[in-house]
C-alpha cells in the first residue's frame, strides 16, 4: 500500500517534469483564474467600503414641536430604539441644537445678533435616526407618521430627502448584485477554462492510460499520478499569483489609496496574506484535483 | 481453461461475432485466423473484458468474465498477457522501465523488480537495449519489449493481436519463435493474425473466422479462407 502510494506520487512528479510545457501552460492559466478571483475579491472590499461610507451618509432627521418637553421627545427615542431597522439615534435637545447654530454661524454676527434679540430658543430639538439598511428607511418613517406621534412631531425631513435616499438605496442594490453576478460570471468562465487546460493536459496521456489498464493497473494507480500533477499545478499557481501580487498591491495602493474611503489597500493585503494564500490555495487544490479527477475517469470507463 | 459459449457481440446492428462457441485447453498454441474485419480482435477484446458480450458467456479458468467485480478487473488482466500490433509501449519510458512498470503497477517491490526484469530481458533477448527508448528500438525489438512486459506477471495465457503486422519477415519469425518457446514454457497462446504463412508453417491448431462466425477449427490447421 505505501509502496503504491509512494509509486503514486514519483511518478505524479515526474509526469509533471517530463510535461513541462503542458505544465507551465496550464500553470498560467490557473494563475489568471486566481489573479481574476483576487482581484473580484478586492473590487468587492473596496465597493462595500465606498457603498458603506455612502450609506453612512444617509439619515432621517425628527424635529420636534417647540413646546414638545423632553421626556416626551426621549420617550419617543426609547420607542424608536426598540424597533429592529434602527442602527442609531442621535438626540440633539433644544439647547444643544442653539449651540449647535451659533457655532456654525459664529462669523455671521448679524444672525447671532437677532437671535440673541429673541427671548426664546426658536430652536427645535431632534432625533437623528440611521437605518441598518438604506431601504428601511421607508418603513421608520411609516412608524413617525403613526397617530401616536402626530401631535409632537412637527417635520420629518424624510418627505424631502426621499427622493434622493430612495434613488442611492436602489443604486446600492444594483451595484451589489451586479457586482455579484459579473463575480459569478467570471468565476465561472475561468473554473470552465482551467478544467479544460487540465483535460487538455490528460488527454495527450490516453494512451498511457490506455496501456496502463492493459497491463492490469488499478484504476487508483493510474488515477493517482494525475490527481499529484493537478495538485502540483494548484500548489505552484497558488505561490506564483502571491509572488506576482504583492508588488502589485504595494504600487497600485498609494495609486488609489486617495479617492478610497479604506485607507491603504497594500496594509489589508498583508494583513489577510494568509487568508488569502488559504483561499487561493484552496481553489487551486480544488480546481487542480477535482479536473484531474473527472478527466481521467472519462479514460477509466471500466 | 478457456471457454466461448455462444458468444455474440453486435456493435450497432452489425454482428462482429455470430454465436461462437469453442474452448481452449490450458498450455495450447491457438491460431485465430480470418481477413481483417473477421472478428479477431473483437473476440480478443472480449477475452480481456475490453467489451461485453451482447449474448453468451466468456468463461476463463471456470469463471464468467462477464461477472467480475469492477476492482478484480485489473487483478484478472495480470493473468492475461497482451500484446498488439502496434507494440503499446509508453514512449517516455525506456525498455527497462517500460517493463519495471508493469510490475510497478501490481505492486510489486523494488527488490522483485529488481531481480524479475533483467531475467525478462534476459528471454526476449534485449539485456544490451535496456536503456534505449522505444523511438530508438526497432520494430521487433519494440515487438520484445511488449512481450517481456506481457510477461512480468507470469501470466496463464498470452494474447497475441497481429503481433507481427509491422514486422519485416526477418523480425516476424524471431518473434514467432518466441512465442513458440513462451508456450514450451507452459503459457497458453492465442496469436490472431491473417498471415497465411506463419500459419502453415506454424502447423498448430487453427480457428478460422469468416465475417463475426467460426467456419473452421482443425489441428495442425492450414490458412483457408
Amino acid at each position: 500500500m505505501m509502496e503504491a502510494f509512494k509509486r503514486i506520487v514519483k511518478w505524479g512528479l515526474k509526469n509533471f517534469w517530463r510535461n513541462g510545457w503542458l505544465s507551465t501552460a496550464t500553470i498560467s492559466i490557473m494563475i489568471l483564474t486566481l489573479l481574476v478571483i483576487t482581484v473580484l475579491l478586492m473590487v468587492n472590499v473596496v465597493a462595500n467600503a465606498v457603498l458603506e461610507n455612502l450609506e453612512n451618509k444617509i439619515d432621517i432627521s425628527v424635529y420636534f414641536k417647540l413646546q414638545t418637553p423632553e421626556e416626551d421627545v426621549l420617550a419617543a427615542k426609547t420607542q424608536l430604539e426598540k424597533l429592529a431597522e434602527v442602527e442609531s439615534i442621535d438626540y440633539t435637545s433644544q439647547n444643544q441644537a442653539l449651540l449647535n447654530f451659533r457655532e456654525k454661524h459664529k462669523d455671521n454676527p448679524v444672525l447671532l445678533q437677532s437671535l440673541d434679540e429673541l427671548e426664546t430658543n426658536p430652536l427645535e430639538a431632534s432625533l437623528n435616526i440611521k437605518a441598518k439598511e438604506t431601504s428601511q428607511y421607508a418603513s421608520i418613517n411609516q412608524f413617525l407618521e403613526s397617530v401616536h406621534y402626530k401631535d409632537i412631531i412637527d417635520k420629518v425631513n424624510y418627505m424631502q430627502n426621499k427622493g434622493v435616499i430612495e434613488k442611492l438605496s436602489k443604486i446600492i442594490t444594483d451595484i451589489k448584485t451586479i457586482g455579484l453576478m459579473v463575480s459569478l460570471l467570471l468565476a465561472v468562465i475561468v473554473f470552465l477554462v482551467t478544467f479544460n487546460a487540465i483535460r487538455l493536459a490528460i488527454y495527450s496521456s490516453r494512451e498511457e492510460i490506455n496501456v496502463m489498464r492493459l497491463v492490469g493497473a488499478s484504476n487508483w494507480f493510474i488515477r493517482g499520478p494525475f490527481i499529484i500533477e493537478g495538485l502540483m499545478y494548484g500548489i505552484i499557481s497558488t505561490i506564483i499569483t502571491l509572488i506576482l501580487l504583492y508588488p502589485t498591491f504595494y504600487f497600485a495602493s498609494s495609486k488609489i489609496s486617495g479617492f478610497l474611503p479604506i485607507g491603504d489597500l497594500f496594509s489589508y493585503f498583508k494583513a489577510n496574506l494568509l487568508s488569502l494564500f488559504f483561499l487561493l490555495l484552496g481553489v487551486g487544490l480544488v480546481l487542480g484535483t477535482f479536473s484531474s479527477f473527472i478527466a481521467v475517469r472519462k479514460y477509466l470507463k471500466d | 481453461m478457456i471457454e466461448f459459449k455462444n458468444v455474440s457481440k453486435f456493435y450497432d446492428d452489425c454482428a462482429a461475432l455470430d454465436k461462437v462457441t469453442f474452448s481452449i485447453k490450458p498450455k495450447e498454441f491457438v491460431c485465430i485466423v480470418g481477413r481483417s474485419g473477421a472478428g479477431k480482435t473483437t473476440l480478443l477484446k472480449l477475452l480481456l473484458k475490453e467489451e461485453e458480450p451482447s449474448e453468451g458467456e466468456v468463461i476463463v479458468d471456470s469463471r464468467n468474465v462477464g461477472e467480475l467485480k469492477k476492482h478484480d478487473i485489473p487483478l484478472y488482466r495480470r493473468k492475461i498477457g497482451s500484446i498488439f500490433q502496434d507494440f503499446k509501449l509508453l514512449p517516455n519510458k525506456n525498455a527497462y522501465e517500460n517493463i519495471a512498470f508493469a510490475m510497478e503497477a501490481a505492486g510489486k517491490t523494488e527488490e522483485e523488480i529488481a531481480i524479475d526484469v533483467p531475467q525478462i530481458l534476459n528471454l526476449v533477448e534485449l539485456n544490451s537495449k535496456a536503456n534505449n527508448f522505444p523511438a530508438q528500438l526497432s520494430g521487433g525489438e519494440k515487438q520484445r519489449v511488449a512481450i517481456g512486459r506481457a510477461l512480468v506477471h507470469k501470466p496463464d495465457i498470452l494474447m497475441a493481436d497481429e503481433p507481427t503486422g509491422n514486422l519485416d519477415p526477418l523480425h516476424t519469425w524471431d518473434i514467432i519463435r518466441l512465442l513458440c518457446r513462451i508456450n514450451e514454457l507452459g503459457t497458453t497462446v492465442i496469436l490472431a493474425t491473417h498471415d497465411r504463412e506463419i500459419i502453415n508453417a506454424l502447423s498448430k491448431r487453427v480457428i478460422s473466422f469468416d465475417r463475426g462466425s467460426l467456419v473452421r477449427d482443425e489441428e495442425n490447421g492450414r490458412y483457408i479462407v
